[in-house]
């Protein structure tokens, strides 16, 4: 089984609507969108549901307020900040919440889950509760199943639910006995891209021929390199500047990385979009006509990785 | 005032509403721009600033000292990020998946374990003009954006506006640059994708509790659900950007709109002017 991971350094260069047309080419696969922070590729393929699953973060610090005895250790020793005292509560003094008239309080937004607060809490009142963090879906399409995720608003541990949703992927080609995953990346270069980065046959990058977007390349060429994973790279709106094509150009060819392909820049792009349908399932014009060139040459760069 | 670029997605024009707002008000008041983009910052090859400082960001890491450790794996089990294990009766340290909690040492029963600083990216300063500019750079292969961006904003002075460009999404990175700003603009662009993370980022800048508003980018370029929902949802939008291959040809250049087109000044202006009515008119609300 291969896996084609689509990423891009930075976002809005097009790698969703890069990869919902690659699934409308596609035979035999299943598709993961691992940008789990802000998922859109559902917005394309239009997924019937067929499964909810919870999904479980880091733990989070609790206070038993009616244990705490306000002596403020856990504040000393949190090294996230996430840990306050409170504004005195009005009737505090009398109450179970905690002495002099205070009690401690976590910022959850600011908690890591390290733990370290229970440890050092003489009273024993703190615990780390489990926390629920978002869903991930098995989902059918009319291009095959999709597994997806939507992690809750302000929550940490995407790279954690990015490693689910391709495990999940996974255990479901083999299921299928599917040939291929695409898979579409979160943007970006740390802890979600890399836990997606790991192990694929192939890493698509889609840049755009600006500086921001040439300057992004680079970066997560270096951090796919890191990974020793292939890299091949797609210049999307070509034409919107081809001098700086040209400069991403040489500079491709300077690195050793093959461009999978150039897809100008087309008005049905948007009108896909906004319509929500696959590029190449509605359009007949130079990009999606682009797009399936460039499909054929992923085609042969992952059969003779498969040789290799 | 502290005020924080952000959007759902990437690629919506965070970078420009920054870089465009700090050369139009840079003539008139002191200005700041910290990139809080840590993974990609991209303002600076906008901005074009010179460096003079660069730091070194690092978290205290564990130390094993093999004398003293008697391989009794208490601070492996304590560790919740998996940055240590026990094998053959020795303890293996990855500083990558460390976030510097220090549980290990403390749980350490012979005072085997004790922190080194462990390099995870920098930040460098430096001045563009009449700009005090900072960004944070992770290193590549680091999977921890937050320390980074705090350091980063660390940085940030009381006079004058301080603008921070955010990472996308709505998770960790962006809740440590959203977090104590006085006023959070939303980026976004009229398609579904744009809708979609617009959603997501709203309810992630409510959550944190900073006032917020909405600008349109590529504004004739798609339909009209961003606005209708703006309109629902009673969010002022402030400023739209209509979409011309001029921009974006001077974007991929690297230039700046208000540099190439001075008509562009007064509107960036005029949003700074909303957003200081906004954040004002939310002290008096709030009695502050």
């Amino acid at each position: 089984m291969q896996e084609l991971l689509v990423i891009s350094g930075k976002g809005g260069t097009g790698k969703t609507s890069i990869v919902a047309a690659l699934a409308a080419l596609a035979e035999d696969k299943v598709l993961a969108d691992c940008d789990v922070d802000a998922a859109d590729l559902h917005l394309l393929l239009r997924p019937e549901v067929e499964s909810v699953n919870e999904f479980y973060g880091s733990s989070k610090a609790v206070i038993e307020a009616g244990r705490c005895t306000g002596c403020g250790r856990c504040i000393e020793v949190c090294r996230f900040g996430a840990i306050t005292k409170a504004a005195p509560v009005a009737g505090g003094e009398n109450s179970a919440s905690g002495s002099r008239g205070s009690i401690v309080q976590v910022d959850s937004l600011s908690c890591e889950g390290c733990g370290v607060c229970t440890m050092m809490c003489p009273a024993g009142a703190i615990t780390m509760k489990p926390n629920l963090a978002g869903y991930w879906y098995i989902s059918e399409t009319p291009y095959g199943p999709l597994v997806h995720a939507q992690l809750g608003l302000a929550e940490d541990n995407s790279g954690k639910l990015v490693t689910k949703v391709r495990q999940e992927a996974r255990r479901l080609a083999e299921e299928n006995k599917a040939r291929l995953i695409i898979t579409d990346g979160p943007p970006g270069i740390g802890c979600p891209v890399i836990s997606s980065l790991t192990g694929v046959t192939l890493a698509l990058v889609v840049t755009e021929p600006t500086v921001a977007g040439w300057h992004d390349l680079e970066r997560v060429v270096k951090l796919a390199g890191h990974f020793k994973v292939p890299v091949t790279v797609c210049i999307n709106k070509y034409d919107l500047a081809p001098e700086k094509s040209r400069e991403i150009e040489a500079y491709c060819y300077d690195e050793g990385l093959t461009i999978a392909g150039k897809i100008p820049f087309d008005a049905d792009v948007a009108r896909a979009l906004v319509n929500a349908v696959p590029l190449t399932a509605c359009s007949r014009g130079a990009a999606a006509n682009a797009v399936k060139a460039m499909w054929d040459s992923l085609l042969v760069r992952m059969e003779k990785i498969k040789m290799q | 005032m502290l005020v924080t670029v952000a959007s759902g997605k990437g690629g919506t024009g965070k970078t420009t509403i920054v870089t465009n707002l700090a050369l139009a008000l840079a003539r008139k008041m002191p200005v700041q721009v910290l990139d809080c983009d840590v993974e990609e910052p991209n303002a600076h090859l906008f901005l074009e600033p010179v460096f003079q400082e660069e730091e070194e960001v690092t978290l205290p890491v564990p130390e094993v000292d093999n004398t003293k450790c008697n391989g009794c794996g208490k601070c492996s089990e304590v560790c919740a990020f998996h940055a240590l294990a026990v094998a053959g009766g020795k303890v293996i340290t990855f500083p990558e998946m460390c976030h510097g909690c220090g549980g290990c040492a403390i749980a350490c029963p012979t005072g085997a374990i004790s922190e080194k600083p462990h390099r995870i990216g920098i930040v460098a300063r430096g001045q563009a003009g009449r700009i005090d500019f900072a960004h944070g750079k992770i290193d590549v292969g680091v999977p921890l954006a937050p320390p980074v961006i705090r350091a980063v904003k660390r940085l940030a002075r009381k006079e004058g506006l301080t603008l921070i460009d955010a990472p996308p999404g709505t998770s960790c990175p962006v809740v440590a640059a959203v977090k104590d700003s006085d006023f959070c603009l939303l980026v976004t662009e009229p398609t579904p994708f744009g809708l979609n993370d617009l959603k997501l980022a709203v309810g992630m800048v409510r959550e944190v509790g900073v006032p917020f508003a909405v600008v349109i980018n590529r504004s004739t370029l798609g339909d009209l659900r961003v606005e209708r929902y703006c309109r629902q949802e009673r969010i002022p939008i402030l400023l739209k950007i209509p979409f011309d291959k001029r921009y974006a040809a001077t974007y991929a250049r690297g230039k700046c709109l208000v540099e190439e087109y001075p008509d562009w000044v007064p509107p960036f202006i005029g949003l700074w002017q909303e957003i200081e009515r906004l954040v004002s008119q939310r002290a008096r609300a709030t009695g502050n």
